[in-house]
């Protein structure tokens, strides 16, 4: 196992490098110019040159590659060429919001989602089968912004009940952030449930097919006992799979999700460094998310054995 | 009722009550906060560093200014007491008010306001014609100073006015004297508010708080010039991208007021009775549409004209603003109902005369080839201009490739001068705010040096005389003729064109009084009932 693990942690290193010669290259390559929009409307091309020259980027490509690899590799991400920040600190500042919305997501989708899955898949082909399985297209159909939009007019506009926008930190008042973050986390949840019940749905059922099920059932035990012992544990690992895949998932629908909730997080900090062509601060945000997703998925793969004893790495 | 549902129903009802409490703090509870959302997000703090308006705001919360615009469009002193001219007009000098006094408690000072002047005069285009002028600067004493020009200027007052970006704001000698081309890191001004730097998180908000220690002028506020008295203990700028959720944000009352909502949003604010609409900014903004001279087809003059000629500023207007209460139809290019302001004759830009465009087009020789049009999709208020120019092009015999992009990738591409099949471009649509553009000189888009001007890069030595002649000239009747004469010029050469006025009002609570009439979104004089 620690093999693995070590094995799995080294396989990061030339992903990281693929990832950062992809991003860095397409951010180079695609048009957009840092110093124009620093410059602002009115500046004139030689102001621009100039502000050009002050952040290196009047240097040839991979004269920048260089001084931005061997950056990195002394742990140093850059400085954000608008916020006068560190990347590391710009990505400190944001972590939490984006962090509180996708664990809450998480809880939220799997408390809803294997419940649903499970159920639907033990009434298969009954009317509550039907409505899980119609809310699963639904959640896939609608896209998060319109959600958002429904949700806010509903409980913060209509009923008064959740605020329409913004966040509060955790260690300044927890319930103002409880109620900042409901919202923005059933939003983004319900595409998540959506996946989650659907995958579950279709693992149980076939679980439910087999004969040591039949076998458990003969023997006596209770349904719910059937249900949670054998059948959900021997369905868990395609059910763990759509969970780590759905981490992508996660950090794409934050983007919107943080700009429509007006969330400061690493979402709206993505959309706006590309909006702003702040290359250190994206190219910072996207090696970290390339990290978080192979650590998630490593972390699911090792939690396979907790519910498989027949996987060995 | 069991015991365990009696606690469930108890937790499900306190933990909506404090759910909803915590809702309540959010909406502004105390009266002396306001909330307040700007139109773009931001994330750069120096003023002179870059000419982002929200920048600019911020700059005006801070810093105090020399001089500045009253409602009248008149320069009035602000920092400065009293100022001297010379016989000759070529001495200035200028005594600050007393009581002056940077965020960090030092007076402020004559050394602290002669390099502020040239830090500005090194970015700002009506600086940089000022510094032209200038030959040296003398300390007289503590609250004195003296610039001494090479020759007469005739905008001297205007420059130390500018009262929009960028703005000759006052700083602290020591961060005044940062490279103007490298941003400053201290927010130290003398202005009426404080930046709470701890407490300022960009992206999410930027705090200020009252300076008690600042000392209005007497006279009552008068756009940006006057007493600048601050009523509220602290002001925030909530950073929300989202238009729609704005209006959400303020009809709920979790926000104070918005800068300049989408005019589509602005019915549904008309009918919340808790809402009104402030038209700040009578002056408003106009629309440009720019021409690359280096690059053919608009590298002649006929040809450009004859674009212009197929022009309805009107459609524009329609197209965008959609109701004529916001916008003016008017072809002078330095703001209708300003000094400078100058109807051109035979309607042009109003009325369109295809067939006098057919004409020019046939005679100039245009070969067909398309025309690079930049369509911007990401400012709403600027993604309906490309089209009706390109319908406008086509009906007298254009052939026109528009592009569609974002904001960001436009402002990068208009900076290439390559041509149009390279990357480069043939025209783009912008907007300005009208006070930007009051004058031929700190108009930039009248700017014909080559290489110096703006996007575009006209040339033209004779706008460049007229222009020059403005400068200098110090008797305002003649002055005026000069402006008109400039205007003249733009449309005999169809150096670019000033495609229609439009007013985009603010949005506030009822509760809030006190927004004051002026270029430039600013928080004092503003309470809250």
């Amino acid at each position: 196992m620690i093999d693995f693990i070590a094995r799995r942690l080294v396989a990061i290193i030339p992903v990281l490098a693929v990832v950062a010669i992809f991003v860095f290259l397409m951010l180079r390559l695609t048009p957009g110019d840092p110093a124009a929009v620093i410059a602002g409307d009115n500046a004139t091309s030689d102001q621009i040159d100039l502000i050009r020259a002050k952040l290196g980027l009047d240097l040839p490509i991979w004269q920048q590659f260089i001084i931005w690899i061997g950056d990195i590799l002394r742990g140093n991400l850059g400085e954000s060429f608008f916020f006068k920040k560190t990347v590391v600190e710009l990505i400190a500042q944001r972590l939490q919001p984006t962090l509180a919305l996708s664990i809450c997501t998480l809880i939220i989708a799997v408390a809803t989602a294997v419940p649903l899955g499970v159920l639907a898949a033990y009434r298969h082909g009954s009317l509550l089968d039907r409505v899980v399985m119609g809310f699963s297209v639904m959640g896939f159909s609608l896209p998060t912004f319109v959600i958002g939009y429904c949700l806010i007019y509903v409980f913060a506009i209509d009923l008064d009940w959740l605020p329409v926008q913004g966040y509060t930190r955790i260690e300044v008042d927890f319930w103002g952030f409880i109620s900042h973050i409901i919202l923005p986390s059933i939003t983004l949840g319900i595409i998540y449930v959506a996946l989650i019940a659907r995958i579950t749905r279709a693992s149980v059922l076939e679980v439910l097919n087999e004969d040591y099920i039949r076998t458990a059932r003969a023997k006596g035990l209770s349904n719910r006992v059937v249900l949670m012992r054998h059948a959900l544990r021997n369905a868990a690992v395609p059910i763990l799979t759509v969970i780590g895949i759905g981490v992508a998932l996660l950090i794409g629908g934050a983007v919107v999700t943080e700009t429509v909730y007006g969330l400061p997080g690493l979402g709206r900090l993505t959309v706006e460094a590309v909006l702003s062509r702040d290359f250190p601060t994206i190219q910072a945000v996207i090696l970290m998310f390339s990290v978080v997703y192979v650590v998630i998925n490593l972390l699911i793969d090792i939690s396979y054995t907790l519910f498989d004893p027949r996987i060995r790495y | 009722m069991n015991s365990t549902a009696m606690k469930r129903r108890t937790f499900g009802i306190l933990s909506t009550g404090a759910l909803m409490a915590a809702a309540g703090t959010t909406r502004a509870a105390d009266k002396k906060v306001l909330r307040f959302v700007q139109n773009g997000n931001m994330s750069i703090l120096d003023p002179i560093w870059t000419t982002a308006y929200v920048t600019r705001t911020h700059g005006y919360f801070i810093y105090d200014t020399l001089f500045a615009m009253d409602a009248n469009n008149a320069i009035k002193p602000q920092m400065v007491d009293k100022y001297e001219v010379s016989p000759d007009r070529t001495q200035w000098t200028f005594t600050l008010r007393d009581g002056l006094e940077w965020h960090d408690g030092k007076p402020v000072t004559s050394a602290d306001c002669i390099p502020s002047i040239k830090r500005w005069g090194a970015r700002d285009a009506m600086g940089l014609k000022l510094m032209e002028f200038v030959k040296d600067f003398k300390v007289v004493n503590d609250k004195t100073f003296t610039m001494i020009l090479k020759e007469p200027y005739g905008l001297v007052l205007e420059s130390l006015g500018k009262p929009s970006s960028n703005v000759p704001f006052m700083m602290p000698e020591r961060i005044a004297k940062t490279d103007p081309f490298k941003q400053i890191d201290s927010q130290i001004g003398s202005g009426p508010f404080i930046y709470v730097n701890a407490e300022s998180k960009p992206g999410e908000k930027h705090v200020y708080v009252k300076n008690t220690k600042y000392k209005p002028r007497n006279e009552p506020p008068s756009g940006l010039s006057g007493g600048k008295v601050v009523k509220m203990d602290r002001v925030e700028i909530i950073e929300m991208p989202d238009p729609q959720q704005q209006v959400n944000a303020i009809l709920a009352g979790e926000i104070d007021l918005i800068e300049q909502p989408p005019h589509d949003l602005l019915p549904i604010m008309k009918a919340d009775k808790g809402m009104q609409l402030v038209d700040w900014n009578p002056l408003g903004q106009q629309f440009i549409y720019r021409f690359n001279h280096t690059q053919p087809p608009f590298n002649n003059p006929k040809i450009r004209r004859a674009a212009l000629l197929a022009v309805r500023q009107e459609d524009y207007l329609k197209a965008t603003v959609g109701e004529p209460q916001f916008y003016k139809v008017s072809s002078a290019a330095f703001i209708s109902g300003t000094p400078n302001a100058f109807e051109a004759p035979d309607g042009f830009l109003v009325k369109p005369n295809y067939e006098k465009a057919r004409a020019l087009l046939k005679e100039a020789g245009y070969d067909g080839s398309p025309v690079v049009l930049m369509q911007s999709t990401t400012l709403p208020v600027l993604t309906n201009t490309a089209p009706v120019t390109k319908a406008a092009l086509e009906q007298v015999g254009f052939k026109v490739d528009m592009q569609t992009m974002d904001w960001q990738t436009l402002v990068s591409r208009r900076t290439k001068k390559d041509p149009p099949s390279q990357g480069g471009w043939n025209i783009f649509h912008t907007f300005t705010v009208a006070a930007d553009i009051l004058n031929p000189i700190s108009n930039t888009y009248m700017v014909a040096q080559g290489e110096k001007s703006w996007f575009g890069w006209p040339t033209d030595p004779e706008m460049e005389k007229l222009r020059d002649a403005y400068s200098k000239e110090v008797d305002p009747a003649k002055a005026k003729e000069l402006a008109h004469a400039v205007q003249n010029r733009a449309i005999e050469t169809a150096q670019y064109g000033w495609i229609g006025q439009w007013y985009g009002p603010g949005a506030a609570r009822k509760n809030v009084t006190g927004w004051i009439k002026a270029p430039v979104p600013v928080m004092w004089n503003i309470e809250k009932a």
